[in-house]
């Protein structure tokens, strides 16, 4: 078909009758797998992980995933724009330690601290947005130098020492159940409506398809009238903003603010939405993979937890499965161009796309 | 116009030698350091001139240039290798172990050692270049795996002192006309890395890559090839690193190497390698290296607490992406000065002429379309 003889017949054709079928699409999709692995995981471990499907076993799983599930919102975010945000952790730390010391040194009540130190933490997000959005440096650059300087200023503040004595009411809130004898925790009613919260930002509103939309090409972005550098810099300070209620939430949880609280957390949340199906290029990932990719590693964790593994091992399947889902596309990228080719030219579009982005690394 | 451009400089050698030096970040970070040293000398002289102060200064940060220069080798190509600090970890742990099991000779187990370091970067190599996957998620995931397997492999036990031979132990504190044999180590590897990637083609190669992988792969270099040997450098000489973390310290503890990957990039950063590639020495690198583990080290004596000291390097990382990012700007106005108005108007940076080319990159946006 030549551009310059158009189909006799006008006929009006929208997007729907070029796509695959709706269902195709859900179901041969990377979050598909990832949820599809989970729920292996989950029915594996029920059937032959001794205790798995004991009562603790959810609620632990909920509670210890609640920071990396948390951030992982506004990281999967972060990295569709193609940028990436190393310093969540060390946020955690800084507002931690901040939100100790206003309460335990300052007198403040736990509320006025955790405000403060929610501020905190989106002062931290804003200065990596500036840097990154309107300087235009290299956000991996950015953000490894402020990973050291918030949790440097942590440890500066506190030194080795630690605040603890916060007041159990609200220790005891962190750790509390929905509902009694059911596995969720407090935790997950923050976490889900910010989940929604993120969902319809990213997927449901003209400012998530600018998102999406930065990611595979932020000059096209600009001239379709996205504002790059607002954009970027709102999810920086997002992700400051939860980094600083995770911050709060693990002070309170362990009932210690510290510098060394959530070290090396950001490469496990990394990790997570990685696994989860967003692409490191950016302009690729939906939210429910993520959450599929956080409930994976833990299950994988827990399991191997029940069954007597040490963390190391865990931490070398991990990885693994990181290296493995990356991999995944480039091994199965013959597979895909037979596919491809055994189709005719219909698709050829989109792989030649894919390759040429990937080759820019 | 463009005739103007490909006309080689008029200056001499000589002063051109001179003006890039003095232009060089290098110069700017050795100054910066040889003030910290200089003021931290004044408050308490035996930073400087006590015996152990002298040979610490060296010393102490040989380790820190054996990565960061391997780092540097990476990031020249746009990539990162983010496992050296596993990789130092396990082959620190393997000197232990080989001194332990065996009794091979020394110069057997160093070798071991880099080889050990050099076949794990290989992985990495391999992984990035064939699998077409950005270096920055491969490494992350073989930090973890590389770091999981030395904690199974060491399990509870540690390598003490007496595990090692004397020998071993008194390369860490022997010195030839008062330089610590391990700085000559570091020295001598920055020297060789360093005259490769200024000198010769695949060096060369390197850089190019880096600038722009697509073209080089359009021009035949052999991309996959070169950033192969990119990763087993980098872990060959994060193997050395370990192997001289061992013989420094005489103990492999667990939390060897843990964390010191991103003080590795963070030393090239401040040494004005761009992590985009392309651009940026070795000798940057080290110096870097060198101020991160001073400044370290200067701070107690100044009187400020050394847990300041990662806010402080922190800062010194971000200061010096900025810096980088002005200074960028400001050579393109010259140069699109240079272009409008012929080579003399390059000279007058602050007046960008009446019309900037429209084309040309301005600002935040000649970096963005790079992808990790």
């Amino acid at each position: 078909m030549s551009i310059l003889t158009p189909d006799a017949p006008a006929q009006a054709r929208s997007y729907s009758a070029y796509s695959r079928p709706f269902w195709q699409r859900v179901v041969m999709s990377r979050e598909f797998v990832v949820i599809a692995l989970l729920i292996a995981a989950i029915v594996y471990s029920r059937s032959s992980v001794e205790y798995f499907d004991g009562p603790q076993t959810m609620y632990y799983l909920f509670r210890d995933s609640a920071s990396i599930l948390l951030l992982a919102l506004p990281m999967t975010a972060i990295i569709i724009t193609g940028e990436i945000d190393l310093s969540v952790a060390s946020t955690v730390a800084l507002t931690s330690v901040c939100f100790g010391m206003l309460h335990v040194d300052g007198g403040l009540s736990v509320g006025v601290a955790a405000i403060l130190a929610i501020g905190l933490g989106a002062v931290c997000g804003a200065v990596n947005g500036f840097l990154v959005a309107y300087v235009g440096l290299p956000s991996i650059a950015v953000t490894i130098g402020t990973m050291a300087l918030f949790r440097g200023i942590g440890a500066g503040l506190l030194g080795t020492e630690s605040r603890t004595g916060f007041p159990d009411s609200w220790t005891d809130l962190a750790k509390q159940r929905i509902v009694e004898d059911q596995p969720y925790p407090m935790i997950l009613i923050p976490f889900v409506v910010l989940a929604i919260g993120f969902a319809l930002l990213l997927h449901f509103s003209p400012f998530g398809r600018g998102v999406f939309e930065i990611g595979l090409n932020d000059e096209a972005a600009t001239f379709t009238g996205v504002d790059v550098a607002r954009t970027k810099a709102i999810l920086f300070v997002l992700a400051g903003t939860v980094a600083g209620v995770v911050g709060i939430y693990t002070t309170l949880v362990t009932g210690v603010a510290r510098a060394e609280n959530s070290m090396g957390l950001e490469l496990q949340v990394i990790a997570a939405v990685l696994l989860g199906g967003v692409s490191i290029f950016g302009g690729r990932g939906a939210l429910h993979g993520v959450i599929a990719g956080v409930l994976l590693i833990g299950v994988i964790q827990r399991a191997m937890l029940l069954s007597g593994e040490t963390v190391n091992i865990i931490n070398i399947v991990i990885g693994v499965l990181l290296v493995l889902s990356v991999m995944s596309t480039s091994l199965l990228a013959p597979v895909r161009r037979l596919v491809a080719a055994s189709k005719g030219a219909r698709s050829s579009g989109r792989t030649s796309d894919s390759a040429g982005k990937r080759s820019l690394s | 116009m463009s005739d103007t451009l490909v006309k080689p400089s008029a200056a001499s050698t000589g002063s051109r030698l001179v003006k890039d030096l003095l232009r060089s970040r290098e110069l700017a970070v050795a100054v910066v350091l040889l003030l910290l040293i200089a003021v931290t000398t004044a408050k308490s002289d035996s930073f400087l001139f006590a015996s152990t102060g002298w040979r610490d200064l060296l010393l102490t940060p040989s380790s820190l240039v054996l990565l960061a220069v391997g780092q540097t080798a990476v990031i020249i190509t746009r990539n990162v290798d983010l496992s050296v600090g596993s990789t130092l970890g396990l082959t620190a742990y393997l000197t232990g172990r080989l001194f332990i099991d065996t009794s091979l000779p020394i110069i057997v187990v160093v070798l071991a050692g880099v080889l050990m370091g050099a076949a794990l970067g290989l992985v990495n190599g391999v992984l990035v270049s064939w699998g077409r996957v950005p270096a920055l998620v491969i490494t992350l995931g073989t930090m973890y795996i590389y770091r999981g397997a030395f904690l199974t492999w060491a399990g509870s036990d540690r390598i003490n002192a007496d595990d090692m031979p004397r020998s071993f132990r008194d390369l860490g504190t022997e010195s030839i006309l008062g330089i610590p044999v391990l700085t000559i180590v570091a020295a001598v590897v920055l020297g060789l890395v360093g005259y490769y990637l200024h000198t010769t083609r695949g060096g060369r190669e390197l850089y190019a890559i880096g600038s722009d992988p697509d073209a080089a792969q359009l021009y035949g270099l052999s991309v996959s090839r070169r950033i192969l040997f990119a990763f087993v450098l980098s872990g060959a000489l994060a193997g050395l690193a370990g192997v001289v973390s061992a013989a420094r310290f005489g103990t492999v503890s667990s939390s060897v190497g843990q964390g010191i990957e991103l003080e590795a990039v963070g030393a090239a950063v401040i040494g004005g390698v761009a992590i985009f590639g392309g651009s940026g020495t070795v000798w940057g690198a080290a110096l870097g290296a060198f101020l991160l583990v001073t400044i370290n080290r200067a701070l107690p004596v100044l009187g400020i607490s050394d847990f300041w000291q990662q806010a402080v390097v922190g800062a010194l990382i971000v200061c010096a992406i900025v810096l980088d990012r002005v200074l960028v700007s400001r050579q393109e106005r010259a140069l699109i000065a240079a272009r409008e108005h012929g080579p003399d108007a390059g000279r007058t940076p602050a007046d960008p002429g009446p019309d900037p080319l429209p084309t040309a990159p301005q600002g935040p946006t000649d970096h963005e379309e790079v992808v990790r």
